[in-house]
């Protein structure tokens, strides 16, 4: 199978976010960044399938603030090939991102092998223009199952299970070359060992493929962003465990609970 | 008499001796041969240094062998049958050459008085140690005991030695060629017993006994490299070659490995010699089990379990003639499963029981490593990992809040990046972190402050030490901390010329003492002049130059539990027992007190794993129970942020919440100078 | 007049989901305020005779064809952009669910038209349409001001309320007729969610439990707890993963959305698409070890704690009241 593989970096949320001065974009003093969790599981499921079926995984993510250490470890974890595109794409969003992995994956003039499969997280915390995964089949003209929490080849295609709602699942099936919007592998993301990692950053090379970016990066802007007003904050209940453990049966029996 | 003038079935005896002497020593040598053989295609390991030391060692431990005595009913007779064994090789091979060679002008040892009396006289010593050894693995067997047919035949064998010595003196009595004297004591006592044997009868006896007895060695020689006796051969040179009197308990790193050392051992050849030497070096006397908290709490793991099972598969598997193939068993999985290896919590109780100096652990550690470059790790494990890969602590937190706790503390506390200090304080994750913890990190400023002394922090710049990274085999992980830390300890100045450090945790101070390489140039903390305590250290020294004004005595019973990074890994026992005595505290000492404290579990990563269904008694569990059981002990005290969690913990879960409270020296220390 | 506001009605299985009703009401009062008309749209046969129960709309249109059943996000797109030309919709409101997830996308893509995704909010602001989305797990908010009213919105779940956007009213209905790409995306059979015991929706008292809860072990003491109380235990996604507890008792985005009286939330962070299925309670306790988690947002009381340290002190108590 050719499997490729879509990354994109988030804010890492274990750090304060904090807003900009111009209210319109995060405050970048501490802001780090990650690995986008869903995209994980998309590596995941991708290394599963070459290991299951055979094939090749291309990684691919767009130049950003820490995109080594995620380009890395895919390597090491048995990834085949490590693109990062490059060119001035600072802060770009959804439907731009989208248009550069399309161009990435299918180069003007060329087709995709039949047994193309690409994988993506199926969102991520920044998709304010919404995920990715479909914009890109919709350049490639692809079909675009998302929400998938299994991935089957299956004669020509592949059969995928997807998540409704309130435990029901749904099993689809898909002709390839197609694009799957990831919510969880079947296995949860393999652990690397920084040892390999450091082996890998020595013996591979992560590719880079400069990139004309679209006209516009965003295509709307953002009035105004702030931080919630902590409204409506629980009441917090004080003291020794004994004491609040009272505190809440009271609160039960009071609203005739028990 | 002569024994070998006799003829058998028409072969003169010496005849028969140079055919059994040739067959064993060759089957011994062949055995021997393919044994060492095996050590050979394990890695490389550079044990050959400070052979001076390496050679004190060995003396102590192998002709003295204190150890053994660490469990009173058996460390006398093992003594005791050990020198026996000496004397009666050195006798065996006397008589060997002399039987071999007839024409040797040489009496037999038997025929010196002297040497006949020692031989008579260890032969009753040897038989009641044997009847001790018997009635203790009959009728009061410790627990872990491998309790083989191996072991009881060898202790047949040797008894039926010691018997063919005292029966041969009494027959040689009776038959007239030895006289009755005080030189041989119980043969003269035992040859009344065949006064009806006429002269000739009991020659022939005696010369049975004499062939019995070197038919018996020749065969116990063939016998013990298939043996659990194996040890006898293998154990001197596992003590020589051991490493604790050559390099620190808490250093992991393996002198003269290669760098591929830390991906681990998948399979018997990626061990190394020594961890090897482990295998037949194991006398399966159990100590190390009795002693594992794991074992104890009712986890899989058994050291002793681990050592055996490699000795076994790479006799099975390494001796074949074609090795290898789908058949192989799996060294991890097969053989030993990930559920023994994770169960480890790298306390060290099983190798400061060890009598024949194996080293338990660092095998562990090993084959843990593997496992962690195969990515076969738990999932809270994995999680831990990536947290201390991408933030530098266990707690999943940003590093900027690692000393948020000084923001409440009431201090202003200086940041050893940018100013000059004394002493570096090294707070590690569980004092800086932990919410349960934070308060005692906040008195332990406040006595240092008021103690005068001139201390920073790294702030953010502080990273998990790797102390528990190292041990859970992420050895990679673990650099990546170790260098980001030394590029910390870079930027600071220390002010008079001394740099010292000063740690929270034993973990810390273990790695950061004996496993840190400073200046770049790969020199040990010592060896760079870079002085690494632990707070209780510290509050010693600071007590006894009268800094610290303590205003009031606490008065109550209190009881101390020797961590083990502090304790065992260390040797820093007495410092924290000043420092309680000057506080005034009645310390009341547990059962298991000093190098036999009982870890609290969390060690070796196992406070980042999820506990395994089904365990009978956690190991803080027992602790407290222990403590609990003292005579009004109100106050358990320990000195380490790990035991508070673990120990606060068990209190609840054991009920005895009430009737004891854990508290760390640090409270102790700041509640008497309020 | 304004450009017509189009409500993508969602069901699952021939039941209307609650969002459509969330939508219904947010889009009533929007479309009040702009003076434009209100529109319902409901794709697929097994959609279509569920109009008569979206009475806020000024009026509902079906496209009652069955390859729009269960079709994957271009097709279902395709079919409302052209209805959205036939009725001159310049606003669309979606759910922001794993059911209509990237139906927005898509049609922004076609239409040219933003998109905007994890909408809480929508307001009017001197004529001009502001919609507020939250970011990063919920911790910031964004403002996008839509250009002529004309957008699409993905509403999240719970931002706005159900019972607003129900009426009694019968709406008229529409036939309409739309284009349907064949889809290459064909569905082939439900997965039912494993039978639990318990169904944690009608459950009035449930015990939740977050990846606070540390080990499987703990899980049954909060079953003991859950019995004593006379509820049911119920679980965030982390403990599901970890299959301590069936699928059945997943709350959240893509488990179940309960409503009990009473939400004891033990060591549960309150992640967004954890909050998503449970905000509707009545009444939320949680305990937590982070002073800063979610969960404290919105939970009506909060104990910033170890859930282990109070399960045994809450059950000794709950049991010695009950008597």
């Amino acid at each position: 199978m050719n499997l490729f593989v879509c990354l994109k970096l988030v804010p890492d949320t274990v750090e304060e976010l904090t807003v900009a001065g111009d209210d319109k974009s995060l405050d970048s003093e501490f802001l780090r960044f990650k690995l986008n969790d869903p995209d994980e599981h998309a590596l995941e499921q991708a290394l599963l399938l070459k290991e299951r079926h055979g094939g090749k995984v291309t990684v691919a993510a767009l130049d950003a603030p820490e995109v080594d250490d995620a380009l890395y470890p895919a390597l090491a974890k048995g990834a085949d090939r490590a693109v990062k595109l490059v060119g001035d794409l600072a802060n770009a969003q959804g439907f731009a991102t989208a248009k550069l992995f399309a161009a990435f994956v299918r180069p003007e003039g060329q087709s995709l092998p039949a047994d193309t499969l690409i994988l993506l997280g199926g969102q991520a915390i920044d998709d304010l223009e919404g995920e990715i995964g479909p914009y890109l089949a919709e350049w490639l003209g692809l079909p675009y199952a998302c929400v998938v929490t299994s991935v089957k080849p299956e004669g020509n295609g592949v059969t995928v299970t997807k998540e409704f709602a309130g435990g029901l699942r749904g099993e689809f099936s898909l002709p390839l070359p197609a694009v799957l919007g990831i919510q969880s592998a079947e296995k949860p993301p393999r652990y690397v060992a920084v040892a390999k990692i450091r082996a890998v950053m020595k013996s591979a090379k992560i590719e880079t493929v400069a990139v004309t970016p679209p006209d516009s990066l965003a295509r709307f802007p953002v009035a105004r962003m702030y931080k919630p007003e902590v409204a409506g904050r629980a009441q917090m209940l004080e003291g020794a465990p004994a004491d609040v453990t009272e505190k809440v049966v009271e609160l039960l029996a009071k609203n005739s609970l028990i | 008499m002569d024994p070998v003038k006799i003829s058998v079935l028409g072969l003169p005896g010496v005849g028969w001796l140079w055919l059994l002497a040739f067959l064993a020593f060759g089957i011994f040598g062949w055995r021997v041969y393919q044994l060492v053989g095996l050590l050979r295609r394990g890695r490389y390991e550079d044990r050959f240094d400070q052979i001076g030391r390496r050679v004190r060692h060995f003396l102590e431990h192998v002709l003295l062998q204190p150890r053994l005595f660490n469990e009173r009913s058996i460390g006398l007779p093992h003594f005791l049958i050990f020198w026996g064994f000496v004397l009666y090789a050195a006798c065996f091979n006397w008589a060997l050459v002399r039987g071999l060679f007839p024409m040797l002008p040489v009496p037999y040892p038997d025929e010196v008085k002297v040497v006949a009396l020692f031989l008579e006289i260890f032969s009753v010593l040897v038989l009641i140690s044997l009847g001790v050894a018997v009635a203790r693995r009959v009728f009061f067997a410790p627990p872990h005991l491998h309790l083989s047919w191996d072991a009881n035949f060898i202790l047949a064998l040797i008894g039926l030695l010691m018997l063919s010595t005292l029966f041969g003196s009494a027959f040689r009595i009776q038959s007239g060629d030895a006289q009755a004297s005080a030189w041989a004591p119980f043969g003269s006592m035992l040859a009344p017993a065949f006064s009806g044997v006429s002269g000739k009868v009991a020659r022939g006896w005696a010369e049975a006994m004499w062939w019995l007895h070197m038919a018996t060695v020749l065969f116990f020689l063939v016998y013990l490299p298939y043996s659990k006796h194996l040890h006898l051969l293998a154990s001197p040179f596992n003590t020589f070659f051991s490493n604790a009197p050559i390099r620190p308990l808490g250093d992991l790193t393996i002198p003269g490995g290669k760098d591929d050392v830390a991906a681990g051992a998948s399979r018997w050849e990626e061990l190394t010699w020594k961890q090897l030497l482990s295998g037949f070096s194991c006398a399966e006397c159990g100590r190390c089990d009795r002693a594992c908290p794991a074992a104890s709490a009712g986890y899989p793991l058994l050291p002793q379990q681990i050592v055996q099972k490699i000795k076994d598969h790479i006799v099975h598997v390494g001796l074949k003639q074609s090795p290898g193939g789908n058949g192989t068993p799996k060294l991890i999985g097969d053989v030993i499963t990930e559920g023994e290896l994770w169960a480890c919590t790298t306390c060290l109780a099983c190798m400061d029981r060890c009598a024949v100096w194996n080293e338990q652990v660092p095998l562990i550690v090993m084959l843990r490593r593997h496992l962690v470059s195969q990515g076969q790790v738990d999932r809270t494990v994995q999680d831990m990992l990536a947290s201390l890969n991408r933030y530098g602590n266990s707690f999943g937190k940003s590093d900027r809040m690692r000393a948020k706790w000084v923001q409440t503390s009431g201090l202003k506390i200086k940041d050893a990046r940018k100013e000059p200090v004394e002493c570096l304080w090294f707070v590690g994750d569980y004092a800086a972190y932990d919410p349960r913890c934070e308060d005692i990190t906040k008195k332990m400023a406040m006595v240092f402050a008021q103690a005068g002394l001139d201390f920073g922090l790294l702030y953010e710049a502080e990273r998990n030490s790797g102390n528990d990274v190292r041990r859970v085999g992420e050895e990679g992980l673990f650099e990546m901390l170790r260098d980001k830390n030394l590029d910390a300890f870079g930027k600071v100045q220390w002010k008079n010329g001394q740099k010292l450090i000063v740690t929270t945790d034993p973990h810390s101070y273990n790695t950061l003492k004996n496993e840190y390489k400073f200046e770049g140039d790969g020199l040990s903390a010592a060896q760079a002049g870079v002085v690494v305590k632990h707070y209780t250290e510290l509050l010693d020294e600071l007590i006894q130059a009268g800094r610290l004004p303590l205003k009031k005595k606490l008065t109550g019973r209190v009881t101390y539990h020797d961590p083990c990074y502090l304790g065992r890994y260390n040797d820093v026992y007495d410092p924290p027992r000043r420092v309680l005595a000057a506080l005034g505290a009645q310390l009341v000492e547990m059962p298991r007190t000093r190098h036999l404290s009982f870890c609290c579990g969390a060690g070796g990563g196992r406070i980042w794993m999820e506990d395994t269904p089904g365990i009978k008694e956690r190991p803080s569990e027992s602790r407290i129970r222990e403590a609990v059981a003292l005579d009004d002990v109100p106050t358990f005290v320990v000195a380490c942020p790990k035991d508070i969690t673990m120990f606060r913990d068990a209190v609840k879960t054991t009920g005895n919440e009430g009737k004891i409270v854990v508290k760390d020296i640090a409270e102790l220390v700041a509640e008497a100078m309020e | 007049m304004a450009n017509a506001i189009l409500i993508l009605a969602e069901q699952l299985r021939g039941q209307l989901s609650d969002i459509t009703f969330e939508m219904l009401g947010a889009g009533r009062k929007l479309a009040d305020a702009l003076e434009a008309p209100l529109y319902a749209a409901l794709l697929g046969s097994e959609a279509a005779p569920l109009a008569s129960n979206l009475g806020l709309a000024d009026k509902v249109f079906v496209a009652d064809n069955p390859q729009l059943n269960l079709a994957p996000a271009h097709t279902v797109a395709g079919a409302v952009k052209s209805l959205m030309e036939q009725t001159q919709a310049g606003l669309v409101l979606i759910g922001g669910t794993n059911v209509s997830m990237g139906i927005g996308t898509v049609l922004s893509a076609r239409t040219n038209l933003p998109f905007v995704n994890y909408c809480r909010s929508i307001r009017v602001d001197n004529g001009a349409v502001v919609l507020t989305s939250q970011l990063f797990g919920g911790k910031i908010l964004a403002d996008v001001r839509l250009r002529e009213g004309k957008g699409l919105v993905s509403v999240s779940p719970g931002a706005f309320r159900a019972d607003a956007g129900r009426s009694d009213k019968t709406p008229p209905v529409e036939k309409v007729d739309v284009p349907v790409e064949a889809s290459k995306v064909s569905f082939k059979k439900y997965i039912e969610p494993e039978t639990g015991d318990v169904d944690i929706t009608k459950q009035n008292i449930l015990v939740a439990v977050g990846r606070g809860i540390q080990t499987q072990d703990n899980v049954q003491l909060a079953e003991e707890l859950a019995q004593v109380l006379g509820g049911a235990v119920c679980a965030s996604r982390p403990v599901i993963d970890q299959g301590w507890l069936p699928l059945s008792c997943q709350v959240g985005k893509s488990g179940m959305t309960v409503k009990p009286r009473f939400y004891l939330a033990l060591g549960v962070s309150g992640a967004p698409e954890h909050w998503e299925g449970m905000q509707g309670s009545q009444l939320i306790i949680a305990i937590n070890t982070d002073p800063k988690a979610p969960i404290f947002d919105g939970a009506h009381y909060g104990v910033c704690g170890d859930a282990l340290e109070y399960l045994p002190l809450l059950i000794e108590k709950v049991k010695a009241r009950k008597g």
